[in-house]
């Protein structure tokens, strides 16, 4: 009982408490040495994609047709030039903008609806629960990858509706894992104990219950980035995504395929930004992961 | 047991309902008319309006989707707007490719997955579990679409090694029996003697099963190590080297036959995953099989092509899951009882 009241307490005002658990966190995050890699290389993609305009050498979408297809080092290109005589490296520059935007922005609407699903699925029960969990095991009986094409394909291909299309399909994840830790904490003591005092569901769920939940979220939510990462690019290499000539880096690898025999920097340096980019949101994932949820360590 | 068998095969009959009943209204529901699609966007309005009602797609939606089941139930997906073939035919003649390649990347991945994960679970910490580790995460964070690619440009472009792309060197003429081409180039070096069939169906399945195969792998090698970390812990491994056993047997009796439950599980998913994965991979190596169709038809609006697809490969899935949670029960009888 003094337990729970004291994790009330923490929840109510706020800053000295909550402060004190996620500095803990943050503190032993910190000695970790790959997760911590993984969070240099994100800022950095970050920084990339907002200074674009500023620290790209070329106009990403300018066409130079005297130069077309120029090898990595070659006329200033310092990773060459592709079939339209583009610059590769300001496209690829500018390509982080739409990665990391589509990766934040997918997450959100899985992390949202599907955390929302959850919280009143597990708190309530009853028909929405069934109806709800009933909707999302058959969702999970697609495999992922198809369902996001088939959205995709039916919303229209579009970037705005590849992100649509790669949040809802991952949504009965996010929905399953909070629905999991609302039921463990809905019949936990502290739970208890305030319902005895008279508070209200709503305070409950998302004064009490929610933030005792968030852990495996935010976990999911970390590695689900570098997901949403290259499940874009793989919709736009397929046609389902950004279309020309927007530099999108699926898209920039689709485009170049037919020249791998002859000008293999076209396909290889995008391929290795998507790779870089998803590597830092996994090692970052898995460093919070160790953190906050041990039991998930693999 | 058998309790638990059947209470979990009523669990599929449902789950595939829900399915079905999802990819009709997913497709009923979205814009782009399959009709308009088939006559092209000058069609008089008389000759919509006949094919319209030739597909039932003039009556009421309810009434609709009471025929599409009694369809479905029957194995009858209809005819391909594109092809005008059974669409039972086309996915019956593109399913083998799919499923040669699928099980060759998951040899591969479960083989070496398991094989990397042991090596490095024995000597944690060594150069050789730091190099496999990163590789994995690399593995992970590779897109499969581009991997493909830089392949063809090593193997294929530079060296000259493999081919980029197709089942088969076109200059053998042969006649497939069972369309799974490794099982053909059997027979036919049995009955003809001529291994090149053979040749050059495992030359051209290098490549696509190892894009497909490295995720998998990646994740296979990860899972095995952690388990196999947890269970040399244990009290028993202790026991067993007590007694003197060697380590190699004590390793391979009785630390990783334990250490392959949690294994077999992300085989399974993965197995399903492999499937769908499988759109990318044939797209890239011109791999004539179920992935590739089902893009082109969804590229196509080739609406009964892409219900019979989806309900197919789905149905794969659920099924793939429901035998990996029967095997896991098997192998840990601890579920069963929960």
């Amino acid at each position: 009982m003094n337990f729970s009241l004291k994790k009330i307490l923490f929840k109510r005002d706020g800053t000295g408490a909550i402060d004190s658990i996620w500095y803990e966190n943050w503190i032993s995050l910190r000695k970790n040495r790959s997760a911590m890699f993984g969070l240099y290389m994100i800022v950095l993609f970050i920084l990339i994609a907002v200074f674009a305009p500023l620290i790209s050498p070329f106009d990403p979408l300018a066409q130079d047709i005297g130069f077309r297809k120029l090898a990595p080092f070659t006329g200033g290109h310092i990773l060459g030039t592709d079939d339209f005589g583009r610059d590769l490296l300001s496209r690829i520059i500018y390509g982080a903008r739409i990665s990391i935007v589509i990766g934040f922005f997918s997450v959100a609407i899985s992390l949202i609806f599907g955390s929302i699903i959850g919280l009143l699925s597990g708190f309530y029960g009853g028909w929405f629960d069934r109806f709800a969990m009933g909707v999302t095991d058959i969702m999970l009986a697609f495999p992922y990858i198809l369902l996001t094409i088939v959205i995709v394909a039916l919303l229209g291909p579009t970037l705005l509706n590849a992100m649509i299309a790669i949040g809802i399909a991952r949504l009965p994840q996010y929905a399953r894992v909070m629905r999991a830790s609302v039921l463990a904490e809905k019949s936990s003591e502290y739970v208890e104990a305030e319902r005895s005092l008279g508070v209200s569901n709503s305070e409950l769920i998302f004064m009490s219950i929610l933030p005792n939940c968030l852990a495996p979220i935010i976990v999911q939510a970390t590695l689900g980035i570098g997901g949403a990462i290259i499940e874009s690019a793989a919709l736009s290499f397929l046609g389902l995504g950004a279309q020309p000539p927007t530099p999108e880096w699926g898209l920039m690898i689709a485009s170049s395929r037919e020249f791998i025999s002859n000008a293999w920097w076209i396909v290889t340096f995008p391929g290795i930004a998507i790779l870089l980019a998803v590597l830092g949101f996994n090692l970052l994932g898995d460093g919070i992961r160790d953190v906050l949820d041990p039991r998930l360590k693999d | 047991m058998y309790r638990f068998i059947f209470k979990r095969l009523g669990l599929l009959i449902p789950t595939l309902f829900g399915v079905i009943t999802l990819v009709f209204f997913m497709l009923a529901l979205s814009p782009g008319d399959p009709v308009r699609v088939m006559l092209g966007e000058r069609a008089n309005k008389e000759a919509v309006e006949n094919l319209k009602a030739e597909m039932g797609l003039d009556k009421p939606m309810s009434e609709q989707y009471v025929l599409y089941l009694k369809r479905i139930v029957q194995l009858d997906f209809g005819k391909s707007i594109k092809t005008g073939q059974k669409v039972t035919d086309e996915i019956a003649a593109r399913f083998p490719a799919t499923i040669e390649l699928t099980l060759f990347a998951m040899f591969l991945s479960i083989v070496l997955g398991v094989f990397i994960g042991v090596i490095s679970a024995t000597k944690r910490y060594s150069f050789v579990d730091y190099a496999s580790m990163v590789g994995a995460l690399f593995g992970v964070s590779t897109p499969v679409f581009w991997l493909g690619l830089v392949l063809i440009i090593i193997f294929s472009v530079n060296l000259n090694l493999l081919p980029t792309g197709g089942r088969m060197d076109i200059r053998y003429y042969f006649t497939p029996i069972t369309n799974f081409y490794v099982i053909d180039g059997f027979i036919h070096l049995f009955t003809k003697g001529d291994p090149k069939v053979l040749g050059s169906a495992l030359v051209h399945l290098i490549l696509p099963a190892v894009t497909l195969g490295t995720i998998p792998l990646a994740i296979i090698a990860r899972i095995t190590r952690s388990s196999m970390l947890e269970v040399l812990k244990q009290d028993y491994i202790k026991t067993a080297r007590a007694t003197g056993m060697s380590e190699r047997k004590v390793i391979f009796k009785y630390a990783l036959r334990n250490a392959l439950l949690p294994v077999v599980t992300v085989i399974g998913l993965q197995f399903g995953m492999l499937l769908s994965g499988a759109i990318l991979t044939e797209t890239i190596f011109a791999w004539p099989g179920i992935g590739k169709w089902l893009y082109h038809a969804i590229e196509a609006r080739d609406f009964p092509a892409v219900q019979g697809g989806i309900i197919v490969i789905s149905t794969c899935f659920v099924v793939i899951n429901l035998f990996v949670d029967l095997l896991y029960s098997v192998i840990n009888p601890k579920i069963r009882t929960e």
